[in-house]
């Protein structure tokens, strides 16, 4: 039989896990920009450790590790202009830094208040979904309000996991993507684990980019430890989608080096030697090397830079632990804010009721 | 007998139901090689294989609406969804077919499936893990069914395997570890529909369910003495047994009612609503309900603060004894 339609999948590396370039391919980013991307990762690994060891210590609570998937999180997102529109779930910390989210507001967050979904305000970034893939309908729609208001020059980057490609709301997402052509770029982390499901248990098809296909729109995979490979990936697709050539979906492989969240034991369903092997295509120690090769990194600034980082985190903390403990002394009721534009009569007798009771009164 | 946390109880269950009726598997993300989250299918997939216990993609309509299509198919499915927050993703299954396929069918295709999932607060997790909604599952064609301790998770789970309709199944996670039971290993069959007159009393009920029960209990033990208490532990939210808590509030003419979700349209409205409707005559005080607010679940820092504890329980029966 004839084929009526045929598919490939173009696969993108630039900077291989030996640290070779392939200078073609190269997308040069100028010295402050590259070192910009080198600074958000290694500060999200810094953090990531530092959130571990406040886990383990309960001075936060669950939280889900970013670490080993920084250029596929901080490259994207160092692409976004102001007037790009960033959407994110619950695995994400590094690209949420790199947009500029303050970082005691990341501790408050995984601390387990409300107050740490706060956004700069001005800055186009929408609070981290629990809800697996939900947020990608979130991510169309606005892309489709840009659409119908006639917005230019500005697209949104929306993440997502290999998990979520499973779910019912990715398929929609991507079908109405294409339906409506929107400026939407969706970056699928391929950590290659859903808790303990592996990708073989999530889907049969040999790349996650190819799911774009049935949607009509590009896909591609990206070797997600590439630093270099993601910051071009993403770049070319939300400036194609900025000139309304469209959606694009980027299949980012990386991996999920430590546990789901820090209340999941991965020794129960997956082997130490596959983590030990994906430890030599960290992507901080090669996009480190390709500084040095160009001249623009040493072990001096590296130091410098680790020490800056550990120091702003230290600070960080204070700060977090100094602002926990005022909102819980002056604000107990935060959960009564922002439930509607105009708080009902009956909520507000429940909040003065609450508070009452809370300061000892009732 | 052995004593038994409630994830052994579920365990138990699930094992022995598993090793009688050959038709029963159990389906869910990380069921398998996992055990689950919380451990609650542990060892199930090494007992009796991939074939049995299965490990699905992150697919939570998938779950339950494939769960349908095998108990159509002759399999009983005890399908997990990880977290409270993640059922309503399932929804649509759950009130378009699930609830009313008997019905849609004139009683040709049933669904005898269970969807079991843990709910509730108090475990320091993130946001939609800790929800309490489980007046939303209360469909007609469909049986709510929430546990308080191991020996009767046990017993209902078996119970909620063996009905021939779908059960919802909620696991009050803040009491998976909390506390250990007898529980024997021969075998025990709850009764759903049937509440439990947990303590008896004279002066006031007290209505819960689930993980409320502890904190109920723990205020009707600090009041020893100063009233006496009878408790029903509803056990069954729906179809709800209103002939046991009638018999207790006509006896006792006072009611209190403690829920943990948040207040308006809960499942307490409707424990006062039967109340009104059966026994409006034999109430000697105004009914008092201890419940949730109405805002989104609080986030774990402050959210001790929020669900309902044994004091405001204690303050509610003192109020209807001293209207």
């Amino acid at each position: 039989m004839p084929a009526v339609t045929t598919f490939t999948i173009p696969y993108l590396q630039v900077l291989d896990e030996h640290g070779r370039l392939d200078a073609k391919k190269d997308p040069r980013p100028s010295r402050e920009v590259a070192l910009r991307l080198y600074h958000g990762m290694v500060r999200a690994r810094e953090v990531d450790d530092r959130l571990l060891k406040l886990q383990r210590q309960g001075r936060i609570g669950t939280f889900a590790p970013t670490t080993g998937q920084e250029a596929s999180s901080c490259a994207p997102a160092l692409n976004l202009t102001d007037r790009d529109w960033l959407v994110v779930s619950f695995r994400e910390a590094p690209a949420q830094l790199m947009r500029g989210i303050p970082l005691f507001r990341i501790f408050l967050y995984n601390a387990g208040f409300e107050e740490g979904n706060e956004v700069p305000e001005g800055s186009r970034t929408l609070p981290l979904a629990v809800i697996v893939a939900s947020q990608a309908l979130h991510a169309v729609g606005i892309g489709q309000a840009m659409n119908l208001r006639g917005e230019k020059d500005a697209a949104v980057l929306v993440f997502l996991g290999d998990g979520g490609t499973s779910q019912g709301d990715f398929y929609e997402a991507i079908n109405l993507a294409g339906v409506w052509q929107v400026p939407v770029v969706f970056v699928i982390q391929n950590n290659q684990w859903a808790i303990s499901t592996p990708l073989a248990r999530q889907t049969r098809a040999e790349t996650l980019a190819q799911k774009a296909v049935a949607a009509g729109i590009p896909g591609i995979r990206v070797d997600g430890n590439d630093a270099l490979a993601m910051f071009r990936a993403t770049r070319e697709a939300l400036d194609r989608a900025r000139s309304g050539g469209g959606p694009t979906v980027i299949e980012a492989v990386t991996y999920r080096m430590r546990m789901h969240t820090t209340a999941d034991d991965p020794k129960r369903y997956r082997d130490e030697a596959e983590v030990e092997a994906w430890k030599a295509k960290d992507p901080i120690p090669r996009f480190r090397g390709y500084l040095e090769k160009r001249g623009w990194w040493d072990a001096a600034r590296e130091e410098a830079l680790v020490s800056e980082v550990r120091k702003e985190i230290d600070d960080s903390v204070k700060e977090f632990e100094a602002e926990a403990e005022r909102l819980l002394r002056e604000h107990p009721d935060a959960s009564f804010d922002h439930l509607y534009a105009v708080p009902p009569a009956a909520l507000k007798a429940q909040r003065e009721e609450f508070l009452r009771r809370v300061r000892g009164e009732a | 007998m052995a004593k038994r946390n409630m994830v052994e109880a579920l365990n138990l269950a699930l094992r022995q139901e598993m090793e009688r009726d050959p038709s029963v598997i159990v389906l869910g993300q990380d069921v398998g090689i996992n055990g689950g989250v919380f451990r609650v299918t542990d060892g199930l997939h090494a007992r009796f294989g991939g074939d049995r216990v299965l490990d699905t993609p992150l697919v939570e309509s998938g779950i339950l609406g494939s769960a349908m299509g095998m108990a159509i198919g002759g399999l009983k499915p005890v399908a997990e969804i990880q977290f409270d927050g993640f059922t309503f993703n399932a929804m649509a299954q759950l009130e378009g077919n699930v609830s009313r396929y008997r019905s849609r069918s004139r009683g040709r295709w049933t669904v005898p499936l269970v969807l079991r999932f843990p709910y509730g607060g108090g475990v320091r997790a993130l946001e939609h893990h800790s929800e309490a909604r489980e007046a939303l599952y209360a469909l007609p064609g469909v049986k709510v069914v929430i546990p308080s301790g191991p020996r009767n998770a046990r017993s209902l789970l078996v119970a909620a395997i063996r009905d021939p309709d779908p059960v919802v199944f909620l696991e009050p996670k803040r009491s998976y570890r909390a506390f250990k039971e007898e529980v024997p290993d021969e075998e025990e069959v709850g009764v759903i529909g049937q509440a439990q007159v947990v303590r008896p009393g004279t002066d006031v009920t007290v209505v819960s369910w689930g993980a409320m029960m502890r904190p109920v209990l723990e205020a009707v033990e600090n009041l020893a003495g100063e009233a006496s208490v009878e408790v029903v532990d509803l056990l069954t939210l729906h179809p709800m047994d209103v002939a046991t808590i009638a018999t207790s509030v006509r006896k006792t003419g006072r009611l209190v009612v403690v829920q943990e979700g948040y207040r308006a349209f809960g499942p307490s409205s409707e424990v006062v609503a039967a109340v009104l409707d059966e026994v409006f005559w034999d109430l000697e005080a105004p009914i008092q309900r201890v419940t949730g607010y109405d805002v989104v679940t609080p986030y774990f820092a402050r959210e001790s603060l929020y669900l309902p504890d044994s004091a405001r329980v204690q303050q509610a029966i003192r109020k209807t004894l001293n209207p």
